[in-house]
C-alpha cells in the first residue's frame, strides 16, 4: 500500500517537472551537437562519460598550464572547446542564453559558469583578424577530425 | 607525443642555432642581425633561459603617430567606451617636454615587465606573478580585483576592467573586475611572432621598437643595446624592466 | 577596586527601532554594494588614476579604528590601570565590530567579491595585503579570545596574557595597515617608513574618539551613569593622542620638504592642491586636531560632556580627512616618470587625477559605520559588556574618601 502511493508520488513529481515552457518539453537539457567529432571512435578530446563529469578538472588544470607555464596545447585549450562546441554563425548563441552548449547543460545542473566573464563564448570572427592559431593549426574554420589528431598530444 | 614531430622541433632549433652562430661571426658590427626564430612546442613550457625585452627609440617616434597603440587595441580587442578615465589602455604614447629647454619628444609606455616587479610583490593572492620568460601577468582566475597592483606600479602601466565586456578576443580574456596591463602579446610570443605594436612600428617602416631575447647576445635587441646608450624609467628603482629606452 | 556588576543593555521597541533603523543603512550599503559589482566600477568616481575611493577612506578608517578601540582594555591588563577595568569589555568587542565593519565594506567594493573563498586560500606571503588578511581575521580570534578570558570568572587570571598577545598583535596589525602605503615605492605620497607609526598613533586617536562616544552613547540610552572621573580620564587621554598625531603630521611634512625630489607633492597637499590642501588644513589639522584640542583643555569646555561630545565627533571627521587626503591625494598626484619634463598622454599622466566621490561610494562607506554601530549595539544586548554603572564611586574607590575629606 505504501509502495503503491510511494510510485505514484515519485511519478507523480517527475510529470510535474514537465510543465509548459520547460525547454523542449524534455527532462533532460537538450545539448546542441558540436562542430565536429575528434575520431572515429571519440566524439570529443576525452570519452564522452569522462568529459562529463571531469571537464572540469581539465580545464582548472590547463588554465594553470596555460597561464602560469605558457603551455599551449590544444587538447584542452578552452579557445579549442568553443573553436568546436559554438558555431562561429553571427546568430550563435551566448552563453546567456540555454542554447549555448555550455550553458545547456550548466543552467539544468544550476552551477554557474565564470569563464565566460573574461573567456570568449563564441568563437571570433575569421574575416579581417590576425589568425592566431597554436603550432600548425589555423583559426576558426570547422576543424576537421583529421586535424585535430594531428596536435601534439600530451 | 608524436615522435616524429618532436624530432622536427629538436633538428630545426639545431639548425636554426648553427646558422645563428655562423651569421653572427660573419657580420660587421652595425648592421643589424635578421632575428633567427626558434620555435617553441605548443606543449613545452617556458623556460628562464629566455628573457624577452624591447628596445625603444624615442629619437624615432613621431609625434602624432599612433600606430602601436592602434595596432594593440586591435589586437587585443581594447574597445573603449568613450570614458577616457576609466577605459583600458595597455599602451600609450606620452609627449615629454623639458621644462627648462623646452625640447619635446613623444614615446610609447607600457608594461616595462620588471624583473623585479612591485606589482607582483604586492599582490595578495599571487595573481600577478611574473613567467619564467619575463613577461609579467596576470593570472585572472585568480585575480580579486583589489587593485592594490594599480597602487603599486611604478609606470601606472594596469587597467581595471570597470564595466562587463563581451566579444573578447579567444586568445585576451578579459573581463569586469579584474586588473589587466600589457602581456608582450604572450599568445604571440609563444608562437614564435613579435607584439602588435612592435610588429606594427615595424610594418610602418618607423623601426622605433625592437622585441626579443635579451638573454640571447646574438638577437637584436641584445646588439642593439650593446652598441647604443639606453636607459630605463625610473631606473632608480632599480626594477630592472625589459623594456628600454634611447632617447631619454 | 569594587565588584562591578555587568548587564545587558534593555530590549523592546525601543531597542529593535534603534537596529532597525541603523539596519536600513547596512541594507542601502549592500544595495550600493551590488550595483557597483553588477553594472562594473564605471558607475563609481573610482578610475585607473584613483583606484582606492571613498569606501576605503571609510574602511581603512574603521580598520584603523579598530585597533585603537581596544587601547582601554590594552591599559587596563597590560599596563595595570585598574580604572579602566571596567571599560574593557566594551572596547573589546568595539575592536571587533569596527574591525568587521572596515572589513565588509573592503570586501564588498572589491572588482571580484565573489572570490573571497580565493583570498583565503591563495596567499603571496610577500605582498603586506596578505599578511593583513591574516592579522585581521586573528585580531577578531584573538579579541574574542581575551573578552572569554574577562568575561569568564575562572579564566580571569588569563585577562594579562591574552589582553598582552592582544596588544601586540594589534600593533603588528596597523603596522601592516600603515605599510600598506609605506612600502609603496612608485608614489612620492607614500614610500615611507614613517607611515606605521602614524597609523599607529592616528588609530589611538580615532579608536578612543570612537569609544569616547559610544560610551556616551550608550549609557544615555541606556538611562545608566557615566561619571566624570573616568570621562575626564578618557578625554584627556585622548588630548595627548589628538597631540601625538599632530606630531607625527609634522615629522612626515617637514621631512618630505626637505627632500627636495619630493617637493612636488609638497607643494600639492599643503599648497595648490585645491580639495585636499583644503581639507588638510582646514579638516585635519584644523577641526581634527588644534580645535578638539583646545576644547579638551581648556577648561571652559574641557568639563563639558557636551563639548566633549563635539571633540570626539571632530576628531572622527579629521581623521577621515587625514586619510582622504593620504589615500585620493596621494592618488591624484601624478607618478614622476620623468623627472624635468613636462609629461602629456591619453592617460592621464602628468596632470592631477580628479575624483569626485558617488553616492554608491559614499553609501557603501556610511554602510560600514552602520555595520559596526549595529553589531555593537546587539552585542551589547546579548551579552554582559556594559557595566551597570560607571559612576565616580564604583569606578574610583579613593574618590569617595577624597570628597569626604574634602
Amino acid at each position: 500500500m505504501i509502495k503503491h502511493s510511494l510510485i505514484l508520488l515519485v511519478t507523480g513529481l517527475l510529470l510535474g517537472v514537465v510543465t509548459p515552457g520547460h525547454a523542449g518539453d524534455s527532462l533532460l537539457p537538450e545539448i546542441p551537437t558540436a562542430q565536429a567529432r575528434y575520431s572515429d571512435t571519440q566524439g570529443c578530446v576525452e570519452p564522452t562519460a569522462e568529459m562529463r563529469r571531469n571537464h572540469m578538472k581539465y580545464i582548472l588544470h590547463q588554465r594553470d598550464e596555460t597561464m602560469h607555464r605558457g603551455v599551449r596545447s590544444k587538447q584542452h585549450s578552452l579557445v579549442e572547446c568553443i573553436n568546436c562546441h559554438v558555431s562561429d554563425a553571427p546568430d550563435a548563441p551566448r552563453v546567456s542564453s540555454e542554447q549555448h552548449f555550455c550553458n545547456s547543460c550548466h543552467s539544468y545542473a544550476a552551477v554557474s559558469i565564470d569563464c565566460f566573464q573574461c573567456h570568449a563564448d563564441r568563437p571570433e570572427k575569421t574575416a579581417g583578424t590576425h589568425a592566431m592559431p597554436a603550432v600548425g593549426q589555423s583559426r576558426g574554420e570547422n576543424v576537421p577530425v583529421l586535424a585535430i589528431e594531428e596536435t601534439i598530444h600530451e | 607525443m608524436s615522435d616524429q614531430s618532436n624530432f622536427d622541433q629538436y633538428r630545426r632549433r639545431f639548425l636554426g642555432g648553427s646558422a645563428a652562430a655562423v651569421a653572427g661571426m660573419a657580420l660587421v658590427p652595425g648592421v643589424l642581425l635578421h632575428e633567427v626564430g626558434h620555435a617553441k612546442p605548443a606543449d613545452k613550457a617556458v623556460s628562464g633561459d629566455v628573457r624577452w625585452g624591447m628596445l625603444i627609440d624615442s629619437n624615432k617616434c613621431a609625434e602624432g603617430c599612433n600606430d602601436c597603440v592602434q595596432a594593440c587595441n586591435d589586437e587585443h580587442g581594447l574597445t573603449g567606451f568613450d570614458r577616457p578615465a576609466t577605459d583600458a589602455q595597455w599602451i600609450r604614447k606620452a609627449t615629454l617636454k623639458d621644462k627648462q629647454t623646452g625640447y619635446t619628444q613623444t614615446l610609447p609606455l607600457l608594461c616595462q615587465h620588471c624583473e623585479k616587479p612591485p606589482c607582483v610583490d604586492v599582490c595578495p593572492t599571487g595573481a600577478s606573478f611574473r613567467r619564467e620568460d619575463g613577461i609579467v601577468l596576470v593570472d585572472k582566475h585568480i585575480c580579486i580585483g583589489c587593485r592594490y597592483c594599480m597602487m603599486a606600479c611604478p609606470y601606472k602601466a594596469r587597467s581595471f576592467i570597470h564595466e562587463t565586456l563581451q566579444d573578447q578576443k579567444p586568445y585576451t580574456p578579459r573581463g569586469k573586475g579584474t586588473v589587466e596591463s600589457c602581456t608582450f602579446c604572450v599568445h604571440r610570443v609563444d608562437n614564435d611572432e613579435t607584439p602588435a605594436c612592435v610588429e606594427a612600428c615595424t610594418a610602418e617602416n618607423h623601426n622605433a621598437m625592437v622585441f626579443g631575447d635579451l638573454n640571447d647576445p646574438s638577437s637584436k635587441i641584445s646588439q642593439q643595446l650593446k652598441q647604443y646608450n639606453s636607459r630605463q624609467i625610473r631606473a632608480d628603482l632599480q626594477l630592472n624592466t625589459g623594456v628600454r629606452y634611447r632617447g631619454i | 577596586m569594587k565588584q562591578l556588576d555587568f548587564r545587558e543593555i534593555d530590549g523592546g521597541k525601543p531597542f529593535y527601532m534603534l537596529v532597525g533603523f541603523i539596519g536600513l543603512f547596512v541594507l542601502a550599503a549592500l544595495g550600493a554594494a551590488f550595483y557597483m559589482e553588477h553594472n562594473g566600477h564605471y558607475v563609481t568616481g573610482m578610475s585607473n588614476q584613483i583606484v582606492w575611493g571613498t569606501p576605503h577612506v571609510f574602511a581603512v578608517f574603521l580598520i584603523v579604528a579598530a585597533s585603537g578601540a581596544l587601547n582601554v582594555a590594552s591599559i587596563s591588563s597590560v599596563f595595570g590601570k585598574t580604572a579602566y577595568k571596567p571599560l574593557a569589555r566594551l572596547s573589546g568587542l568595539l575592536a571587533i565590530t569596527l574591525l568587521v565593519g572596515g572589513l565588509a565594506v573592503l570586501v564588498l567594493d572589491l572588482g571580484r567579491p565573489d572570490r573571497l573563498i580565493v583570498a583565503m586560500t591563495y596567499y603571496n606571503f610577500k605582498s603586506i595585503f596578505a599578511w593583513n588578511i591574516m592579522l585581521y581575521t586573528g585580531f577578531m580570534g584573538i579579541v574574542a579570545v581575551y573578552l572569554w578570558m574577562m568575561m569568564e570568572r575562572k579564566m580571569n587570571t588569563f585577562t594579562k596574557p591574552a589582553g598582552l598577545a592582544a596588544f601586540v598583535w594589534r600593533l603588528i596589525l596597523t603596522t601592516g595597515t600603515g605599510s600598506i602605503f609605506g612600502f609603496l615605492v612608485a608614489r612620492e605620497a607614500y614610500d615611507t617608513a614613517v607611515l606605521a607609526p602614524m597609523f599607529i598613533i592616528m588609530s589611538f586617536s580615532f579608536g578612543l574618539a570612537i569609544f569616547i562616544l559610544v560610551l556616551m552613547g550608550m549609557y544615555k540610552w541606556s538611562n545608566r551613569p557615566l561619571g566624570d572621573t573616568i570621562l575626564y580620564r578618557l578625554k584627556n587621554l585622548l588630548g595627548v593622542f589628538i597631540a601625538s598625531v599632530l606630531y607625527f603630521v609634522t615629522v612626515y611634512h617637514l621631512t618630505n620638504l626637505y627632500i627636495t625630489e619630493n617637493h612636488g607633492v609638497e607643494r600639492f597637499i599643503l599648497m595648490d592642491g585645491g580639495i585636499y590642501t583644503k581639507l588638510f588644513w582646514i579638516v585635519q589639522v584644523g577641526l581634527g586636531g588644534l580645535l578638539p584640542l583646545a576644547l579638551l583643555y581648556l577648561p571652559a569646555t574641557g568639563k563639558s560632556r557636551g563639548w566633549i561630545g563635539i571633540s570626539c565627533l571632530l576628531v572622527i571627521i579629521g581623521g577621515l580627512a587625514q586619510i582622504y587626503v593620504l589615500l585620493i591625494g596621494g592618488q591624484a598626484y601624478p607618478l614622476e616618470l620623468f623627472p624635468g619634463k613636462e609629461v602629456s598622454s591619453s592617460f592621464f599622466d602628468g596632470v592631477v587625477a580628479s575624483y569626485t566621490p558617488s553616492l554608491p561610494e559614499v553609501v557603501l562607506g556610511i554602510g560600514g559605520v552602520a555595520i559596526a554601530l549595529v553589531a555593537t549595539i546587539i552585542g551589547t544586548r546579548v551579552l554582559r559588556f556594559l557595566p551597570v554603572s560607571l559612576a565616580d564611586s564604583m569606578v574610583d574607590p579613593h574618590h569617595k574618601a577624597e570628597e569626604a575629606a574634602a
